[in-house]
């Protein structure tokens, strides 16, 4: 499994107890319109990833962050 | 469409207009005193205006803008910059320095600009701001102007912003960290010592807006930086003059000799007309007061106490502690709208607060206490939260 799949695992494990509509996550399964998540719960999810890979994720990253594999591009590039 | 994003705004705006409720813009159409006012039509006390001290309606303060309004007319009709420096802000600017025991000072329109406009300012692109996730929407405006990098750190948690300047290795000399004094929402106080600690191991430099906590905390008034004892670590105080000094208009002070060069990079600065000199002499008087009249803070801290305990013993979900600024959280929208209109009803002006306003998906009356408050008034204020109960809107299972 390469790093970058290693970290959409983990991503997908991470958001199981907010995905209450019980989406297939994917890699390209929007953190918003797909899963729900409120504006509250997508900077708890980021809490959570950065706590795991002990990085901080700049807020200014966000408007290009739209689905789970967006993110774990941005977690990647943030964690080389 | 252009306006489809308002949809969901225009909503709630029709519930709230369908259950003949008006929480947001509720009309005060007359003022009584500091502390009570007819409001929507009914003659209520004042719970919701965060008028700290109650100089918004003190015959001294009064007198000053009068005086001023006479001397200098109603505004000035333009900025710091151009034709907007009376020598009454210059007064103002002195006066805020010395208060803070600091030699630079810079007065805004409003508290809005005054901590919008240093946030943006500050920091820039190549920089680092840290920001307590719970921070104000206008910090949250300014930073997001900056061009720096905005990481938060998680809500009064020292470890957690230790943990992010950690991550910046040797840039944490171009780090900006940003903190509330007490947090407007929950009246909750910044655990200051251990953020001054973090940033004396780490590094950065640190901004302090102390709109809820000056004149409400400190021997003297200064804020939560002077009452935790680090006001040494601060590199910026920002405020405002538009809670317990009873007026509009923002502030910062500074050690830092910068500030001379900073003031002519502040686009909320430069680009906004300046305050009315009547709103200045307003806020000169009250400086004068805070630091004349200790007493104001020890009613208040009274008040705040008897009304934070009088309310957790009604079994009510309150906020973490006693503080100027008490909140009771509610899980349901309707609920606590209800909640709302029958306070009004039975008396009492709180604030309703709605995410994203609010720091949770809950929902909040937000009640803000005064020293101009009668200990009769607080009890008032008590026993209408009592008859919520009592007429089966809330309980404590219902709250969150």
């Amino acid at each position: 499994m390469t790093e970058y799949q290693d970290t959409l695992e983990f991503l997908y494990s991470a958001l199981q107890s907010q995905n209450k509509k019980n989406v297939p996550l994917e890699e390209d399964t929007a953190l918003v319109a797909d899963i729900g998540l409120s504006s509250l719960e997508v900077m708890e999810f980021i809490e959570k990833i950065e706590d795991h890979f002990d990085i901080s994720i700049p807020l200014n990253i966000l408007p290009d962050v739209n689905t789970i594999g967006d993110l774990a591009k941005k977690v990647q590039e943030l964690n080389p | 469409m252009l306006f489809d994003k308002f949809r969901e705004m225009a909503d709630f705006q029709a519930q709230l207009a369908a259950r003949d409720v008006k929480p947001f813009g509720a009309v005060t159409e007359r003022i009584i005193s500091a502390t009570e006012g007819i409001v929507e039509g009914r003659e209520v006390i004042l719970a919701g205006t965060n008028n700290y001290l109650g100089l918004s309606y003190d015959q001294r303060c009064i007198d000053a803008a009068r005086e001023a309004v006479s001397r200098w007319g109603t505004g000035t009709t333009g900025s710091r910059l151009a034709n907007g420096s009376f020598a009454e802000h210059e007064a103002l600017e002195r006066e805020m320095a010395a208060f803070y025991g600091v030699d630079h000072a810079i007065v805004f329109s409003t508290g809005y600009s005054a901590t919008m406009g240093m946030c943006a300012t500050l920091a820039g692109p190549g920089d680092t701001i840290l920001l307590d996730a719970d921070s104000h929407a206008s910090i949250y405006a300014g930073v997001t102007l900056s061009g720096a990098n905005i990481i938060r750190y998680k809500h009064n948690n020292p470890e957690d912003l230790a943990k992010r300047l950690r991550r910046l290795g040797d840039d944490t000399g171009r780090a900006l960290i940003i903190a509330e004094g007490i947090y407007s929402m929950y009246g909750d106080i910044a655990p200051l010592r251990e953020i001054a600690e973090v940033k004396r191991e780490y590094g950065g430099y640190l901004f302090l807006d102390e709109a809820h906590s000056m004149g409400t905390l400190g021997d003297t008034g200064r804020g939560a930086a002077q009452a935790a004892g680090v006001e040494d670590d601060v590199d910026f105080f920002a405020g405002t003059f538009s809670k317990s000094l009873g007026a509009i208009g923002g502030f910062c002070v500074s050690r830092h000799p910068q500030m001379e060069a900073i003031r002519y990079c502040i686009r909320a600065y430069i680009f906004t007309a300046s305050s009315s000199p009547s709103v200045i002499a307003s806020t000169r008087e009250a400086l004068r007061i805070v630091q004349a009249e200790p007493q104001l803070r020890e009613k208040l801290w009274d008040n705040a106490h008897r009304l934070y305990d009088g309310l957790k013993a009604l079994g009510l979900p309150v906020s973490p502690a006693a503080s100027p600024v008490i909140a009771i959280e509610m899980e349901d929208r309707s609920a606590t709208i209800d909640c709302w209109k029958a306070l009004l009803q039975a008396g009492v002006y709180v604030n309703l607060v709605v995410p994203p306003a609010s720091p949770s998906n809950n929902y909040l009356l937000r009640n803000s206490v005064s020293a101009a408050h009668s200990t009769q008034q607080i009890d008032a204020i008590i026993a209408a939260y009592a008859g919520l109960i009592d007429a089966g809107l809330v309980t404590p299972s219902q709250a969150a």
